[in-house]
């Protein structure tokens, strides 16, 4: 397949070093018990979970142990053992929230899971073992997933995208996770079709994951047609940020989501690969999501690695077990380079989003002071949304941030194309972040 | 700055500490490798050809003019940065050394030693440190500069031109007074005898279009060598350094115009002799697309070229001067913030109606 006729988007984009050849190629291995747990008690878009479990209470893994009745989804416990209570934890976005701790039991044994035949539950059974299994978008948004599927009367949909782009630099768990387990994700877009009642589903995947995309075919050709859905792969062109809702949309479809609708308004629904298969193990298993497949890259990290980890382990704990760090590492990333946050400890726990963590040494650690704008432009030619970063910072700059809203700032998903090309090496997503918040309180007055 | 600093300091002591202490920023933490400072120096390192070439041409003492502009533009900006308590590290960054060399190449090769001088402080001082500095300059630093000083000593600034050395005796202007030696420009030649005498002068056109391509009639320092001004655009095209739209809207302008106007009857004009001629060449490819004074979007630097283009040809056909690249950029200068408002890039999204 010449580069030519793969599927990209027009606008912007970006090439920075992919940096996933540390570990495309490891499989995936699985990380021994941690002695105990922090689960966040909000991991996903909405409210809090309220604990349903007291201090002292004995749990077995996959009981829920929170939950809420507002948007949102319940916790589970990833294994067995005994409730610590509410703690303090810090959380790589929002700084210290609370989470349930869990403490391991010492002769705690793995669950057995059954075999559900899915196909004859109906749309709202299999909705409510989604919804009972906590599973939310687990490309990082963290949207609860039952919520996201439960579409209203009158929308007419016609599109399933299974995102698996993994556009971010340095991550790979979306990318074995499509290797080794390709049926179950073929699967789950057979059972997210069916609560759709739609047939057909394109899986967009980043050129540079051939053996995903392969894997991913013969799954399909496995499975056979015979129920009537229509599900394809598309090989997309490697560019930042093709894994982003709007660009794959775009460059699967054609189609563009107008700004402040849901993608439902153009007949498409978006899953990440990952919440693809926690879907399979909600629906055939009964497995809540309490563990998911995290990438350790990075030249400070001495054994880089794809490893399942249970959720609310925390990062030193998995950090001891690849073996620490490095001397020189200087920072540490939960999510990828481009749109991750970087951590001032590792005392911060896994959660249902975290989808890599990465360790730069010093050298690959930024350090420049940034420079007055100097109008070259370059951040509005990059940015895939047609956005103007640099006028925004320059009024952030000049403390008129609520003055923004012509640049389009509501449009700016922080994948930081525009700071990546910046040559003053300006925060631009900072400003377009302050940009927003200056906005909101504006608006409040 | 200093904020930024101290971080700086913590994370040299991070690899240290045990455990180890961790840097924290905000995303993305990946950024390219191109900086201000290194986007600057390319530049300056594309306008050294053109210099060494021009010593060969003008002679040795156009070195002497460009390092003391040079000098007077990074020391004014050193000075006044000092004096305004502002961060004077910025003189590391390329862009006065740039000012400085552009600022030369636009003055003729017999000037006195003294006179970029002028130039530099009116070129850093007033254009660039009191608007605020790099990013904030309205106008075009150098080209204020240049005008500064035909306004200040028209004469000298119109009349020190130098007939191109062809036996590399390259120390044979550096006594000599400015009017022993001072001859034409083709352009001074053709807007007051035509181009009859032009040819008369510079030989027949094929002569003068491969001439004037290398480099070899008189004119300003650093314009005359239409094809090494052009190789280093090219190299910044290449290296995305500047789209191009500016400099081929710039030139394409000019030919047409000049095509269509510039003879005794419409189209009758002689492009190429325009092109080659003056600074356009060097003005489309290094002062039209300076960053700061210039538009962003590909359709406002289409017009800002365009506007440039017109305005040139006009001041060349109708107006007192024989040259109006200078005066065309610093109008065009004036619009950019206009036509940026005008032009906004394309938004990925369809706006939804209002209300909607």
């Amino acid at each position: 397949m010449s580069a030519e006729s793969l599927a990209t988007f027009p606008l912007g984009g970006i090439h920075p070093p992919e940096g996933k050849e540390l570990t495309e190629k490891l499989a995936v291995e699985v990380m021994p018990v941690p002695k105990q747990v922090s689960l966040f008690l909000k991991q996903h878009v909405g409210a809090p979970c309220e604990p349903l479990v007291k201090k002292k209470d004995k749990v077995t893994e996959g009981d829920m142990v929170a939950s809420t009745e507002k948007l949102g989804a319940p916790i589970h416990a990833p294994f067995s053992g005994t409730v610590k209570g509410v703690q303090k934890a810090l959380n790589p976005t929002v700084g210290n929230a609370p989470a349930l701790v869990i403490a391991a039991d010492e002769e705690g044994e793995a669950k057995t899971y059954s075999q559900n035949d899915w196909t004859q539950m109906s749309k709202e059974e299999l909705l409510g073992k989604i919804k009972d299994a906590g599973v939310v978008g687990m490309g990082g948004a963290g949207f609860p997933a039952a919520v996201k599927l439960t579409i209203k009367p009158g929308v007419k949909l016609d599109t399933l995208i299974l995102n698996g782009a993994e556009c971010e630099p340095c991550l790979t768990s979306d990318h074995r996770l499509m290797v080794e387990y390709a049926k179950d994700i073929v699967e789950g877009a057979k059972i997210i079709l069916k609560i759709l009642e739609i047939k057909y589903c394109a899986i967009g995947i980043e050129n540079n994951k051939p053996d995903a995309i392969e894997a991913l075919r013969q799954a399909i050709a496995q499975s056979g047609s015979q129920d009537g859905y229509n599900i394809v792969v598309k090989p997309l062109k490697v560019k930042y940020p093709q894994g982003s809702a709007d660009q794959i949309m775009q460059s699967v479809t054609g189609r563009v989501r107008p700004s402040g609708v849901r993608s439902s308004a153009i007949g498409i629904i978006v899953q990440n690969v990952y919440t693809t298969k926690a879907i399979y193990d909600a629906v055939v298993s009964d497995k809540p999501l309490y563990e998911r497949i995290v990438t350790f890259t990075g030249k400070g990290i001495n054994r880089p690695a794809n490893v399942l980890v249970k959720v609310g382990t925390p990062l030193s704990e998995i950090v001891d077990y690849l073996g620490g760090m490095t001397p020189d590492v200087a920072k540490v990333i939960v999510g990828g380079p481009m749109m991750g946050f970087a951590v001032s400890s590792l005392n911060v726990p896994i959660t249902k989003t975290t989808s890599g963590v990465l360790f730069l040494t010093k050298e690959e650690t930024d350090l420049q002071t940034h420079y007055p704008c100097i109008r070259c432009g370059f951040c509005v030619t990059a940015c895939p949304m047609g956005l103007q970063p640099n006028e925004v910072g320059i009024f952030v700059e000049a403390g008129r941030g609520a003055d923004t809203e012509e640049f389009g700032v509501d449009d700016c998903f922080e994948c930081g194309t525009c700071a990546y090309v910046c040559p003053a090496k300006r925060p631009l997503v900072q400003f377009m972040r302050l940009a927003r918040a200056s906005i909101a309180a504006s608006k409040k007055k | 700055m200093s904020a930024t600093q101290a971080e700086a300091t913590t994370v040299e002591q991070a690899g240290k500490a045990s455990p180890p202490k961790l840097f924290v920023s905000v995303s993305p933490h990946y950024k390219n490798t191109d900086t201000v400072s290194k986007i600057m120096w390319t530049v300056v390192a594309c306008l050294i050809p053109p210099l060494i070439l021009s010593v060969f041409i003008f002679g040795f003492q156009v070195l002497i003019i460009a390092l003391v502009s040079v000098g007077s533009c990074v020391g004014t900006e050193y000075v006044a940065n000092r004096s305004l308590n502002r961060p004077t590290d910025t003189i590391r960054d390329g862009s006065a050394v740039i000012t400085g060399l552009l600022m030369a190449y636009t003055i003729p090769p017999g000037v006195p030693y003294w006179m970029p001088i002028l130039g530099g402080v009116m070129a850093i001082y007033i254009t660039k440190v009191l608007m605020g500095g790099i990013g904030y300059n309205i106008f075009n630093p150098a080209l204020i500069g240049r005008a500064f000083l035909v306004a200040t000593y028209p004469v000298a600034m119109t009349s020190a031109w130098l007939s191109p050395i062809r036996d590399a005796s390259v120390f044979k202007y550096m006594g000599a007074g400015v009017d022993a030696v001072s001859t034409a420009t083709p352009l001074y030649v053709l807007k007051h005898y035509g181009l009859a005498e032009v040819i008369e002068r510079f030989g027949s056109l094929s002569v003068i279009y491969k001439d004037f391509f290398l480099g070899w009639r008189p004119g300003c320092i650093g314009e005359s060598s239409a094809f090494l001004v052009a190789l280093g655009g090219l190299y910044l095209i290449y290296k995305k350094y500047i789209s191009w739209h500016i400099p081929v809207s710039v030139i394409v302008t000019v030919g047409v115009l000049t095509w269509v106007f510039g003879g005794e009857t419409l189209f009758t004009g002689k492009p190429i002799l325009a092109i080659l001629s003056g600074g356009v060449i060097l003005g489309a490819f290094y002062m039209a697309t300076d960053y700061v004074t210039s538009p962003t979007q590909p359709a406002g630097k289409l017009i800002f070229g365009i506007g440039i283009g017109a305005l040139t040809v006009l001041i060349r056909l109708k107006g007192g001067y024989p040259e109006g690249v200078c005066y065309a950029i610093l109008l065009m200068n004036a619009v950019a913030p206009a036509l940026d408002n005008w032009f906004k890039p394309k938004r990925f999204a369809p706006q939804p109606e209002e209300g909607a």
